[in-house]
Protein backbone atom coordinates (compact mmCIF):
# COMPACT_ATOMS: atom_id res chain seq x y z
CA UNK A 1 0.00 0.00 0.00
CA UNK A 2 1.04 3.19 -0.97
CA UNK A 3 2.69 5.65 1.70
CA UNK A 4 -0.07 8.32 3.06
CA UNK A 5 -2.75 6.72 1.22
CA UNK A 6 -5.92 7.28 1.62
CA UNK A 7 -7.30 3.60 2.88
CA UNK A 8 -10.97 2.66 1.34
CA UNK A 9 -12.20 1.49 4.88
CA UNK A 10 -11.12 2.00 8.09
CA UNK A 11 -12.02 -0.01 11.12
CA UNK A 12 -11.85 1.06 14.73
CA UNK A 13 -11.74 -1.78 17.26
CA UNK A 14 -10.41 -5.59 17.16
CA UNK A 15 -12.14 -6.87 19.12
CA UNK A 16 -14.79 -9.26 17.86
CA UNK A 17 -17.11 -6.48 15.39
CA UNK A 18 -13.77 -4.65 14.31
CA UNK A 19 -11.82 -8.08 13.63
CA UNK A 20 -14.34 -9.53 11.74
CA UNK A 21 -15.19 -6.15 9.62
CA UNK A 22 -11.54 -5.52 8.39
CA UNK A 23 -10.95 -9.28 7.38
CA UNK A 24 -14.24 -9.68 5.88
CA UNK A 25 -13.81 -6.00 4.15
CA UNK A 26 -10.06 -6.95 3.06
CA UNK A 27 -11.13 -10.30 1.49
CA UNK A 28 -13.88 -8.37 -0.47
CA UNK A 29 -11.14 -5.98 -1.97
CA UNK A 30 -10.94 -2.87 0.17
CA UNK A 31 -8.33 -1.41 1.26
CA UNK A 32 -8.36 -1.39 4.76
CA UNK A 33 -6.59 0.27 7.75
CA UNK A 34 -7.55 -1.56 11.26
CA UNK A 35 -6.72 1.06 14.31
CA UNK A 36 -7.47 -0.55 17.64
CA UNK A 37 -6.26 1.00 21.30
CA UNK A 38 -5.21 -2.63 22.32
CA UNK A 39 -1.66 -3.94 21.95
CA UNK A 40 -3.11 -7.00 20.08
CA UNK A 41 -6.16 -8.44 18.70
CA UNK A 42 -8.99 -10.00 19.97
CA UNK A 43 -10.71 -6.59 21.93
CA UNK A 44 -11.82 -7.29 25.40
CA UNK A 45 -13.80 -10.48 24.70
CA UNK A 46 -10.81 -12.38 23.14
CA UNK A 47 -8.34 -10.44 25.69
CA UNK A 48 -5.45 -13.32 26.06
CA UNK A 49 -1.32 -12.82 26.89
CA UNK A 50 1.06 -11.39 25.15
CA UNK A 51 1.56 -13.35 21.74
CA UNK A 52 5.15 -12.87 22.04
CA UNK A 53 5.61 -14.20 25.25
CA UNK A 54 3.17 -17.01 25.47
CA UNK A 55 5.81 -19.16 27.31
CA UNK A 56 6.08 -17.02 30.09
CA UNK A 57 2.40 -17.50 30.83
CA UNK A 58 1.43 -21.08 33.03
CA UNK A 59 -1.59 -21.51 30.77
CA UNK A 60 -2.46 -21.53 27.10
CA UNK A 61 -4.03 -18.44 25.61
CA UNK A 62 -6.83 -19.70 24.98
CA UNK A 63 -7.57 -20.21 29.05
CA UNK A 64 -11.18 -19.30 30.23
CA UNK A 65 -12.33 -18.51 26.90
CA UNK A 66 -15.34 -19.23 24.38
CA UNK A 67 -15.40 -19.50 20.29
CA UNK A 68 -11.49 -19.50 20.71
CA UNK A 69 -10.99 -21.16 17.39
CA UNK A 70 -13.58 -18.98 15.51
CA UNK A 71 -10.77 -15.82 16.77
CA UNK A 72 -7.99 -17.32 15.57
CA UNK A 73 -9.43 -18.42 12.55
CA UNK A 74 -10.21 -14.43 11.96
CA UNK A 75 -6.37 -13.71 13.31
CA UNK A 76 -4.76 -15.76 10.83
CA UNK A 77 -7.16 -14.42 7.60
CA UNK A 78 -6.08 -10.72 9.55
CA UNK A 79 -2.32 -11.79 8.67
CA UNK A 80 -3.20 -13.13 5.50
CA UNK A 81 -4.37 -10.02 4.57
CA UNK A 82 -1.59 -8.19 6.20
CA UNK A 83 0.73 -10.14 4.59
CA UNK A 84 -0.67 -9.59 1.11
CA UNK A 85 -0.93 -5.66 1.10
CA UNK A 86 -4.13 -5.07 1.48
CA UNK A 87 -4.80 -4.34 5.28
CA UNK A 88 -2.63 -2.27 7.90
CA UNK A 89 -2.76 -3.04 11.32
CA UNK A 90 -2.61 -0.39 13.84
CA UNK A 91 -2.37 -1.18 17.24
CA UNK A 92 -1.83 0.49 20.60
CA UNK A 93 -3.24 3.24 19.23
CA UNK A 94 -6.38 5.84 20.44
CA UNK A 95 -8.57 7.63 18.04
CA UNK A 96 -9.08 10.77 19.88
CA UNK A 97 -10.82 12.72 17.27
CA UNK A 98 -12.41 12.46 13.63
CA UNK A 99 -13.04 15.05 11.16
CA UNK A 100 -15.31 14.42 8.02
CA UNK A 101 -15.49 16.28 4.44
CA UNK A 102 -17.49 15.06 1.92
CA UNK A 103 -15.42 12.42 0.56
CA UNK A 104 -12.65 11.49 3.47
CA UNK A 105 -12.52 10.67 6.92
CA UNK A 106 -9.78 11.59 8.92
CA UNK A 107 -8.75 9.82 12.03
CA UNK A 108 -6.33 11.29 14.35
CA UNK A 109 -4.35 8.83 17.05
CA UNK A 110 -2.63 8.91 19.76
CA UNK A 111 -0.28 5.83 21.53
CA UNK A 112 -2.32 3.86 24.51
CA UNK A 113 0.84 3.89 26.34
CA UNK A 114 4.12 6.13 26.32
CA UNK A 115 3.67 8.77 23.91
CA UNK A 116 5.11 9.42 20.24
CA UNK A 117 8.74 10.09 19.46
CA UNK A 118 9.90 13.63 19.25
CA UNK A 119 9.15 13.78 15.51
CA UNK A 120 5.35 12.73 15.48
CA UNK A 121 4.31 14.51 13.15
CA UNK A 122 6.13 12.25 10.87
CA UNK A 123 4.56 9.15 11.79
CA UNK A 124 2.62 8.12 9.52
CA UNK A 125 0.26 6.24 11.94
CA UNK A 126 -0.49 9.31 13.59
CA UNK A 127 -2.81 10.15 10.77
CA UNK A 128 -5.23 7.95 8.93
CA UNK A 129 -7.58 9.25 6.17
CA UNK A 130 -10.33 6.66 5.03
CA UNK A 131 -13.34 6.67 2.32
CA UNK A 132 -15.11 4.60 4.55
CA UNK A 133 -15.61 3.91 8.54
CA UNK A 134 -16.52 1.07 10.53
CA UNK A 135 -16.78 2.00 13.99
CA UNK A 136 -16.66 -1.21 16.44
CA UNK A 137 -15.82 0.81 19.72
CA UNK A 138 -17.31 -2.01 22.24
CA UNK A 139 -18.04 -1.69 25.31
CA UNK A 140 -17.11 -1.76 29.14
CA UNK A 141 -18.75 -2.59 32.16
CA UNK A 142 -21.44 -0.21 33.84
CA UNK A 143 -21.09 0.23 36.92
CA UNK A 144 -23.74 1.82 40.13
CA UNK A 145 -21.94 3.44 42.88
CA UNK A 146 -22.24 1.80 46.27
CA UNK A 147 -20.95 2.80 49.77
CA UNK A 148 -17.26 2.21 49.59
CA UNK A 149 -16.87 1.34 46.06
CA UNK A 150 -13.75 3.58 45.55
CA UNK A 151 -12.31 1.21 48.66
CA UNK A 152 -9.20 -0.50 46.81
CA UNK A 153 -9.93 -4.18 45.90
CA UNK A 154 -13.20 -3.32 44.32
CA UNK A 155 -12.95 -3.35 40.74
CA UNK A 156 -15.39 -3.99 37.82
CA UNK A 157 -16.04 -7.44 36.50
CA UNK A 158 -14.58 -6.95 33.33
CA UNK A 159 -11.31 -5.32 34.83
CA UNK A 160 -11.02 -8.68 37.14
CA UNK A 161 -11.45 -10.85 33.82
CA UNK A 162 -8.99 -9.08 31.90
CA UNK A 163 -6.43 -9.58 34.57
CA UNK A 164 -6.98 -12.95 34.55
CA UNK A 165 -6.99 -13.69 30.63
CA UNK A 166 -4.70 -11.46 29.52
CA UNK A 167 -2.17 -11.35 32.83
CA UNK A 168 -3.29 -14.43 34.29
CA UNK A 169 -3.46 -13.00 37.66
CA UNK A 170 -5.88 -12.95 40.41
CA UNK A 171 -6.79 -9.85 41.94
CA UNK A 172 -7.53 -11.41 45.63
CA UNK A 173 -8.30 -14.42 47.23
CA UNK A 174 -11.95 -13.97 48.58
CA UNK A 175 -14.27 -12.65 46.16
CA UNK A 176 -17.50 -11.35 45.98
CA UNK A 177 -19.36 -11.05 42.27
CA UNK A 178 -21.96 -8.65 42.20
CA UNK A 179 -24.41 -7.26 40.25
CA UNK A 180 -26.57 -8.84 37.69
CA UNK A 181 -26.06 -10.66 34.21
CA UNK A 182 -24.68 -13.45 32.96
CA UNK A 183 -21.26 -11.98 32.69
CA UNK A 184 -20.99 -12.50 36.24
CA UNK A 185 -21.65 -15.83 35.90
CA UNK A 186 -18.66 -16.35 33.64
CA UNK A 187 -16.39 -13.45 35.78
CA UNK A 188 -17.23 -16.31 39.07
CA UNK A 189 -15.95 -19.31 37.36
CA UNK A 190 -12.94 -17.79 35.51
CA UNK A 191 -11.92 -16.48 39.56
CA UNK A 192 -12.82 -20.30 40.81
CA UNK A 193 -10.75 -22.03 38.37
CA UNK A 194 -8.03 -20.15 38.62
CA UNK A 195 -8.21 -20.99 42.61
CA UNK A 196 -9.96 -17.59 44.04
CA UNK A 197 -12.56 -18.77 46.73
CA UNK A 198 -15.90 -17.21 45.12
CA UNK A 199 -17.92 -16.51 48.88
CA UNK A 200 -20.90 -15.13 46.55
CA UNK A 201 -22.53 -14.72 43.54
CA UNK A 202 -25.14 -11.95 43.64
CA UNK A 203 -27.73 -11.01 41.36
CA UNK A 204 -29.65 -8.29 42.08
CA UNK A 205 -32.50 -9.87 39.92
CA UNK A 206 -34.33 -12.99 40.45
CA UNK A 207 -33.47 -16.13 37.74
CA UNK A 208 -37.84 -16.11 37.03
CA UNK A 209 -37.28 -12.89 35.23
CA UNK A 210 -35.60 -15.44 32.67
CA UNK A 211 -39.09 -17.41 32.16
CA UNK A 212 -40.23 -14.23 30.56
CA UNK A 213 -37.63 -15.07 28.12
CA UNK A 214 -39.11 -16.27 24.24
CA UNK A 215 -37.80 -19.96 24.00
CA UNK A 216 -36.43 -18.92 20.34
CA UNK A 217 -33.96 -16.47 22.26
CA UNK A 218 -32.86 -19.81 24.69
CA UNK A 219 -31.69 -21.62 21.88
CA UNK A 220 -29.30 -19.03 20.53
CA UNK A 221 -26.45 -21.74 19.59
CA UNK A 222 -23.91 -21.86 22.06
CA UNK A 223 -25.37 -20.02 25.15
CA UNK A 224 -27.08 -22.46 26.45
CA UNK A 225 -23.56 -24.72 26.66
CA UNK A 226 -22.22 -21.87 28.08
CA UNK A 227 -24.58 -21.62 30.97
CA UNK A 228 -24.23 -25.63 31.53
CA UNK A 229 -20.59 -24.92 32.09
CA UNK A 230 -20.64 -22.13 34.61
CA UNK A 231 -23.16 -24.62 36.17
CA UNK A 232 -21.16 -27.13 37.00
CA UNK A 233 -18.29 -25.24 37.66
CA UNK A 234 -20.52 -23.66 39.82
CA UNK A 235 -21.43 -27.26 41.32
CA UNK A 236 -17.42 -28.08 41.82
CA UNK A 237 -16.46 -25.37 43.19
CA UNK A 238 -19.67 -24.77 45.88
CA UNK A 239 -19.97 -20.99 44.56
CA UNK A 240 -23.12 -19.86 46.38
CA UNK A 241 -25.39 -17.97 43.54
CA UNK A 242 -27.48 -15.14 45.56
CA UNK A 243 -30.30 -13.90 43.74
CA UNK A 244 -32.43 -10.56 44.66
CA UNK A 245 -28.73 -9.48 46.75
CA UNK A 246 -26.99 -6.74 46.08
CA UNK A 247 -23.91 -5.78 47.63
CA UNK A 248 -25.12 -3.24 50.19
CA UNK A 249 -21.42 -1.64 51.16
CA UNK A 250 -18.05 -2.30 51.14
CA UNK A 251 -15.78 -2.07 53.79
CA UNK A 252 -11.68 -1.64 54.44
CA UNK A 253 -8.80 0.14 55.15
CA UNK A 254 -6.97 0.84 52.05
CA UNK A 255 -8.03 -2.38 51.21
CA UNK A 256 -11.30 -4.29 51.13
CA UNK A 257 -11.76 -6.21 54.26
CA UNK A 258 -15.76 -7.25 54.42
CA UNK A 259 -18.58 -7.17 52.29
CA UNK A 260 -21.75 -6.57 53.39
CA UNK A 261 -24.61 -8.23 51.39
CA UNK A 262 -28.23 -7.22 51.66
CA UNK A 263 -32.01 -8.72 50.28
CA UNK A 264 -33.61 -6.73 47.62
CA UNK A 265 -37.20 -6.51 46.58
CA UNK A 266 -38.41 -6.47 42.86
CA UNK A 267 -37.61 -2.82 42.62
CA UNK A 268 -34.08 -3.24 43.85
CA UNK A 269 -35.12 -1.84 47.65
CA UNK A 270 -32.68 -3.01 50.25
CA UNK A 271 -35.08 -5.48 52.84
CA UNK A 272 -34.40 -4.13 56.13
CA UNK A 273 -32.65 -6.40 58.95
CA UNK A 274 -31.19 -8.59 55.74
CA UNK A 275 -27.84 -7.05 55.95
CA UNK A 276 -24.92 -9.87 56.44
CA UNK A 277 -21.40 -9.00 56.47
CA UNK A 278 -18.64 -11.53 55.11
CA UNK A 279 -14.88 -11.48 54.59
CA UNK A 280 -13.52 -11.03 51.39
CA UNK A 281 -10.55 -8.54 50.25
CA UNK A 282 -11.99 -8.68 45.87
CA UNK A 283 -15.01 -7.45 45.11
CA UNK A 284 -15.86 -7.54 41.46
CA UNK A 285 -19.27 -5.38 40.18
CA UNK A 286 -20.88 -5.60 37.02
CA UNK A 287 -24.50 -3.86 35.48
CA UNK A 288 -24.57 -4.90 31.81
CA UNK A 289 -22.13 -3.42 29.83
CA UNK A 290 -22.17 0.50 28.36
CA UNK A 291 -21.51 0.82 24.54
CA UNK A 292 -18.01 3.31 23.79
CA UNK A 293 -19.87 5.87 21.45
CA UNK A 294 -18.14 8.95 22.05
CA UNK A 295 -16.58 8.45 18.20
CA UNK A 296 -20.21 7.86 16.91
CA UNK A 297 -21.83 11.23 18.88
CA UNK A 298 -18.72 13.29 18.12
CA UNK A 299 -19.62 12.16 14.01
CA UNK A 300 -23.53 13.73 14.77
CA UNK A 301 -24.71 9.99 14.41
CA UNK A 302 -27.85 9.10 15.47
CA UNK A 303 -28.60 7.20 19.17
CA UNK A 304 -31.51 5.77 21.00
CA UNK A 305 -31.78 4.45 24.08
CA UNK A 306 -31.79 0.82 24.12
CA UNK A 307 -33.84 -2.17 26.50
CA UNK A 308 -31.34 -2.69 28.76
CA UNK A 309 -31.68 1.69 29.46
CA UNK A 310 -27.71 2.20 27.96
CA UNK A 311 -27.44 4.48 25.06
CA UNK A 312 -26.74 2.92 21.85
CA UNK A 313 -26.17 4.69 18.07
CA UNK A 314 -28.61 3.40 15.76
CA UNK A 315 -27.55 0.99 12.51
CA UNK A 316 -29.84 0.43 9.98
CA UNK A 317 -30.57 -3.21 8.49
CA UNK A 318 -27.48 -3.25 6.83
CA UNK A 319 -25.15 -1.33 9.62
CA UNK A 320 -25.68 2.18 8.21
CA UNK A 321 -25.34 4.81 10.39
CA UNK A 322 -27.11 8.06 9.93
CA UNK A 323 -23.89 9.32 8.53
CA UNK A 324 -22.86 9.10 5.40
CA UNK A 325 -19.91 6.50 5.15
CA UNK A 326 -20.09 5.62 8.52
CA UNK A 327 -21.17 1.91 9.44
CA UNK A 328 -21.47 0.57 13.18
CA UNK A 329 -21.13 -2.98 14.48
CA UNK A 330 -20.97 -4.72 17.61
CA UNK A 331 -21.75 -3.45 21.07
CA UNK A 332 -22.04 0.31 19.97
CA UNK A 333 -25.09 -0.63 18.18
CA UNK A 334 -26.67 -2.44 21.81
CA UNK A 335 -25.01 -5.06 23.48
CA UNK A 336 -25.50 -8.62 22.55
CA UNK A 337 -22.44 -11.05 22.92
CA UNK A 338 -19.43 -11.74 20.57
CA UNK A 339 -21.26 -13.79 18.31
CA UNK A 340 -23.51 -10.72 17.63
CA UNK A 341 -20.67 -9.05 17.24
CA UNK A 342 -18.63 -11.09 14.76
CA UNK A 343 -22.15 -11.20 12.36
CA UNK A 344 -23.09 -7.32 12.53
CA UNK A 345 -19.01 -6.72 11.65
CA UNK A 346 -19.55 -8.94 8.83
CA UNK A 347 -22.01 -7.60 7.40
CA UNK A 348 -21.11 -4.15 7.69
CA UNK A 349 -18.16 -4.81 5.95
CA UNK A 350 -20.09 -6.45 2.94
CA UNK A 351 -22.42 -3.05 2.65
CA UNK A 352 -19.53 -0.93 3.16
CA UNK A 353 -17.85 -3.04 0.17
CA UNK A 354 -21.18 -3.13 -1.71
CA UNK A 355 -21.54 1.29 -1.31
CA UNK A 356 -17.72 1.29 -2.49
CA UNK A 357 -19.17 -0.21 -5.84
CA UNK A 358 -17.93 -3.71 -5.25
CA UNK A 359 -19.98 -6.97 -6.41
CA UNK A 360 -22.76 -7.75 -4.00
CA UNK A 361 -23.47 -11.07 -2.05
CA UNK A 362 -26.91 -10.45 -1.34
CA UNK A 363 -27.59 -14.05 -0.10
CA UNK A 364 -24.33 -13.64 2.40
CA UNK A 365 -25.67 -10.40 3.51
CA UNK A 366 -29.25 -11.90 4.35
CA UNK A 367 -28.21 -14.30 5.89
CA UNK A 368 -26.61 -12.23 8.30
CA UNK A 369 -29.76 -10.28 8.69
CA UNK A 370 -31.55 -13.01 9.82
CA UNK A 371 -28.53 -14.38 12.19
CA UNK A 372 -28.54 -10.69 13.85
CA UNK A 373 -32.04 -10.70 14.12
CA UNK A 374 -31.58 -14.01 15.89
CA UNK A 375 -28.84 -12.49 18.22
CA UNK A 376 -30.87 -9.75 19.10
CA UNK A 377 -33.77 -11.45 20.02
CA UNK A 378 -32.07 -13.40 22.64
CA UNK A 379 -30.19 -10.07 23.61
CA UNK A 380 -33.67 -8.51 24.20
CA UNK A 381 -34.49 -11.65 26.61
CA UNK A 382 -31.15 -11.46 28.48
CA UNK A 383 -31.71 -7.38 28.89
CA UNK A 384 -35.44 -7.79 30.13
CA UNK A 385 -34.10 -10.64 32.26
CA UNK A 386 -30.98 -8.61 34.12
CA UNK A 387 -32.12 -4.54 34.38
CA UNK A 388 -30.90 -2.14 36.26
CA UNK A 389 -32.94 -2.16 39.75
CA UNK A 390 -35.43 0.83 39.42
CA UNK A 391 -34.68 2.05 42.97
CA UNK A 392 -31.08 1.26 42.90
CA UNK A 393 -30.61 5.16 43.85
CA UNK A 394 -31.86 4.34 47.73
CA UNK A 395 -28.79 2.58 48.04
CA UNK A 396 -26.67 5.88 48.32
CA UNK A 397 -25.72 7.21 51.22
CA UNK A 398 -24.93 11.33 51.16
CA UNK A 399 -21.29 10.64 51.09
CA UNK A 400 -21.55 7.98 48.57
CA UNK A 401 -18.86 8.91 45.94
CA UNK A 402 -20.93 8.78 42.66
CA UNK A 403 -17.94 10.62 40.33
CA UNK A 404 -14.86 8.93 41.15
CA UNK A 405 -12.20 11.55 39.55
CA UNK A 406 -13.72 14.69 40.45
CA UNK A 407 -14.91 12.92 44.33
CA UNK A 408 -18.29 14.37 43.74
CA UNK A 409 -20.61 12.40 46.34
CA UNK A 410 -24.29 11.59 45.64
CA UNK A 411 -25.54 14.31 48.51
CA UNK A 412 -23.87 17.23 46.52
CA UNK A 413 -25.17 15.50 43.34
CA UNK A 414 -28.96 15.86 44.91
CA UNK A 415 -27.93 19.39 46.38
CA UNK A 416 -27.54 20.19 42.88
CA UNK A 417 -30.77 19.40 41.83
CA UNK A 418 -32.63 20.88 44.64
CA UNK A 419 -30.89 23.92 45.67
CA UNK A 420 -29.95 25.12 42.12
CA UNK A 421 -32.82 23.66 40.29
CA UNK A 422 -30.50 21.62 37.76
CA UNK A 423 -32.68 19.46 36.10
CA UNK A 424 -30.99 17.25 33.31
CA UNK A 425 -27.89 15.69 33.72
CA UNK A 426 -25.75 18.26 31.65
CA UNK A 427 -26.50 20.86 34.48
CA UNK A 428 -25.63 18.85 36.98
CA UNK A 429 -22.50 18.43 35.28
CA UNK A 430 -21.21 21.78 34.75
CA UNK A 431 -22.28 23.01 38.05
CA UNK A 432 -21.24 20.31 40.57
CA UNK A 433 -18.77 19.18 38.21
CA UNK A 434 -19.05 14.86 38.72
CA UNK A 435 -18.25 13.30 34.93
CA UNK A 436 -15.74 16.02 34.25
CA UNK A 437 -12.07 14.26 34.99
CA UNK A 438 -9.92 11.95 33.50
CA UNK A 439 -12.90 9.59 32.87
CA UNK A 440 -14.62 12.07 31.30
CA UNK A 441 -18.23 10.53 32.76
CA UNK A 442 -17.30 6.94 31.23
CA UNK A 443 -17.62 5.08 34.59
CA UNK A 444 -20.31 7.57 36.50
CA UNK A 445 -22.46 8.82 33.36
CA UNK A 446 -25.36 6.10 33.72
CA UNK A 447 -25.50 6.34 37.49
CA UNK A 448 -25.66 9.81 37.32
CA UNK A 449 -28.52 10.35 34.66
CA UNK A 450 -30.02 7.53 36.62
CA UNK A 451 -29.49 9.91 40.61
CA UNK A 452 -30.64 12.91 38.51
CA UNK A 453 -34.09 11.06 36.95
CA UNK A 454 -34.72 9.85 40.66
CA UNK A 455 -34.57 13.55 42.09
CA UNK A 456 -36.58 14.96 38.79
CA UNK A 457 -38.95 12.56 38.32
CA UNK A 458 -37.85 12.73 34.88
CA UNK A 459 -36.53 9.79 32.71
CA UNK A 460 -33.39 10.10 30.81
CA UNK A 461 -33.70 10.96 26.96
CA UNK A 462 -30.82 10.22 24.72
CA UNK A 463 -30.67 14.47 24.74
CA UNK A 464 -29.53 13.81 28.08
CA UNK A 465 -27.62 11.13 27.65
CA UNK A 466 -25.93 12.19 24.88
CA UNK A 467 -24.05 15.52 26.86
CA UNK A 468 -22.53 12.47 28.71
CA UNK A 469 -20.73 10.62 25.88
CA UNK A 470 -19.95 13.86 23.89
CA UNK A 471 -15.94 14.53 24.24
CA UNK A 472 -14.52 16.76 21.93
CA UNK A 473 -11.36 14.71 22.63
CA UNK A 474 -12.23 10.98 22.58
CA UNK A 475 -8.88 10.44 24.64
CA UNK A 476 -6.92 12.59 26.79
CA UNK A 477 -3.74 13.55 25.22
CA UNK A 478 -1.08 15.37 25.56
CA UNK A 479 -0.69 19.26 24.47
CA UNK A 480 2.30 18.27 21.97
CA UNK A 481 -0.27 16.41 19.97
CA UNK A 482 -2.66 19.38 20.02
CA UNK A 483 -0.21 21.91 19.43
CA UNK A 484 0.79 19.90 16.01
CA UNK A 485 -3.11 20.17 15.09
CA UNK A 486 -2.45 23.30 15.88
CA UNK A 487 0.27 23.89 13.47
CA UNK A 488 -1.22 22.03 10.75
CA UNK A 489 1.80 20.08 11.24
CA UNK A 490 -0.01 16.33 9.94
CA UNK B 1 -0.49 -19.36 38.20
CA UNK B 2 1.84 -19.32 40.64
CA UNK B 3 5.05 -20.77 38.73
CA UNK B 4 8.14 -18.33 38.44
CA UNK B 5 9.09 -17.03 35.13
CA UNK B 6 10.93 -19.81 33.37
CA UNK B 7 12.92 -16.89 31.22
CA UNK B 8 14.25 -15.38 34.50
CA UNK B 9 13.58 -12.61 36.82
CA UNK B 10 12.18 -9.44 35.11
CA UNK B 11 11.75 -6.63 37.56
CA UNK B 12 11.05 -3.15 37.39
CA UNK B 13 11.20 -0.57 40.62
CA UNK B 14 8.39 0.66 42.18
CA UNK B 15 8.71 3.39 44.82
CA UNK B 16 12.43 1.41 45.30
CA UNK B 17 10.97 -1.74 45.65
CA UNK B 18 11.55 -4.53 43.29
CA UNK B 19 8.69 -6.35 41.48
CA UNK B 20 8.79 -9.09 39.72
CA UNK B 21 6.72 -9.85 36.56
CA UNK B 22 6.77 -11.84 33.53
CA UNK B 23 7.21 -10.79 30.51
CA UNK B 24 3.75 -9.59 28.36
CA UNK B 25 1.84 -8.67 31.79
CA UNK B 26 1.08 -5.32 32.20
CA UNK B 27 1.95 -2.95 35.49
CA UNK B 28 -1.16 -3.11 36.83
CA UNK B 29 -1.38 -7.09 36.98
CA UNK B 30 2.18 -7.07 38.14
CA UNK B 31 1.27 -4.88 41.25
CA UNK B 32 -1.58 -6.65 42.21
CA UNK B 33 0.51 -9.91 42.08
CA UNK B 34 2.74 -8.56 44.02
CA UNK B 35 0.03 -7.55 46.45
CA UNK B 36 0.33 -4.46 45.95
CA UNK B 37 -3.23 -2.82 45.46
CA UNK B 38 -3.15 0.82 45.66
CA UNK B 39 -0.68 3.51 44.09
CA UNK B 40 -2.40 6.76 43.89
CA UNK B 41 -3.80 9.28 46.12
CA UNK B 42 -7.11 11.57 45.34
CA UNK B 43 -6.53 15.27 44.91
CA UNK B 44 -9.64 15.99 47.75
CA UNK B 45 -10.24 13.30 49.85
CA UNK B 46 -6.28 11.64 49.64
CA UNK B 47 -8.50 8.16 49.41
CA UNK B 48 -6.03 5.38 48.38
CA UNK B 49 -6.93 3.84 44.39
CA UNK B 50 -5.62 1.23 42.38
CA UNK B 51 -7.19 -0.36 39.47
CA UNK B 52 -10.68 -0.05 39.48
CA UNK B 53 -11.78 -0.98 35.35
CA UNK B 54 -9.00 -2.77 34.58
CA UNK B 55 -9.11 -2.04 30.51
CA UNK B 56 -8.44 1.44 30.11
CA UNK B 57 -11.34 3.26 30.96
CA UNK B 58 -11.83 5.00 34.17
CA UNK B 59 -7.58 6.48 34.46
CA UNK B 60 -8.07 5.38 38.35
CA UNK B 61 -4.93 3.41 38.43
CA UNK B 62 -2.73 6.00 36.79
CA UNK B 63 1.24 6.36 37.99
CA UNK B 64 4.31 7.67 36.99
CA UNK B 65 6.44 5.23 34.29
CA UNK B 66 10.23 6.39 33.97
CA UNK B 67 9.26 10.14 34.14
CA UNK B 68 6.29 10.18 32.38
CA UNK B 69 3.02 11.12 34.08
CA UNK B 70 -0.39 9.63 34.63
CA UNK B 71 0.27 6.31 32.87
CA UNK B 72 -2.62 3.67 32.77
CA UNK B 73 -1.09 0.59 34.63
CA UNK B 74 -3.77 -1.46 33.49
CA UNK B 75 -2.75 -0.83 30.06
CA UNK B 76 0.97 -0.41 30.31
CA UNK B 77 3.31 -3.11 29.94
CA UNK B 78 5.95 -3.50 32.53
CA UNK B 79 8.86 -3.44 31.15
CA UNK B 80 12.81 -4.78 32.57
CA UNK B 81 14.53 -1.98 34.92
CA UNK B 82 11.32 0.69 34.26
CA UNK B 83 11.24 3.17 36.91
CA UNK B 84 8.10 3.48 38.49
CA UNK B 85 6.35 5.85 41.29
CA UNK B 86 3.08 5.94 42.95
CA UNK B 87 1.23 9.19 42.21
CA UNK B 88 1.02 12.04 44.89
CA UNK B 89 -1.17 14.89 43.66
CA UNK B 90 0.46 17.12 45.88
CA UNK B 91 3.98 16.86 44.67
CA UNK B 92 5.60 19.63 42.52
CA UNK B 93 6.08 18.84 38.47
CA UNK B 94 9.72 18.67 37.55
CA UNK B 95 10.64 21.59 36.53
CA UNK B 96 13.28 19.75 33.56
CA UNK B 97 12.53 16.91 31.25
CA UNK B 98 9.38 16.26 29.24
CA UNK B 99 5.95 17.34 31.01
CA UNK B 100 2.85 16.10 29.36
CA UNK B 101 -0.24 13.65 30.16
Amino acid sequence: MAEASVYELAVIGAGPAGLSAAVAAAERGLTVALVDAGAQTGGQYWRHPDERHLDAFARPESSGHHHWAHYRDLRARLARAVEQGRLVHLPGRQVWRIDRDDTLLTLRTTPTSGADAADAAAAPERVVRAERLVLATGAYDRQLPLPGWTTPGVMAAGGVQALLKANQVTAGRRAVVAGTGPFLLSVAAGLADAGVEVVAVCDANALSRWAATPLRAIQEPGKLREGVGYAATFVRHRIPLRTRTVVASVAGTGRVSHVTLAKVDARGRIRPGSERTIEADLVALGWGFTPQLELAIGLGARTRVDVDSSLVAVADADQRSSVPGVYLAGEATGIGGAVQSCAEGELAALTAAVDAGRSDDPRARSRLRRRIARGRRFAVGMHRASPVPADWTTWLAAGTTVCRCEEVDAGAVRATVHDLAADDPRDVRVTARPGMGLCQGRVCGFALSCLVAAETGRTAEPIDLEPLAKRPLAAPLTVADLALLADGKD
Amino acid sequence: MTAPPPDGAREFSFDGRAIAFREGQTIGAALTAAGVTSWRTTRITGEPRGLFCGIGVCYDCILTVDGRRAQRACVTPALDGQIVRSDDPAEALPLTGEVDG
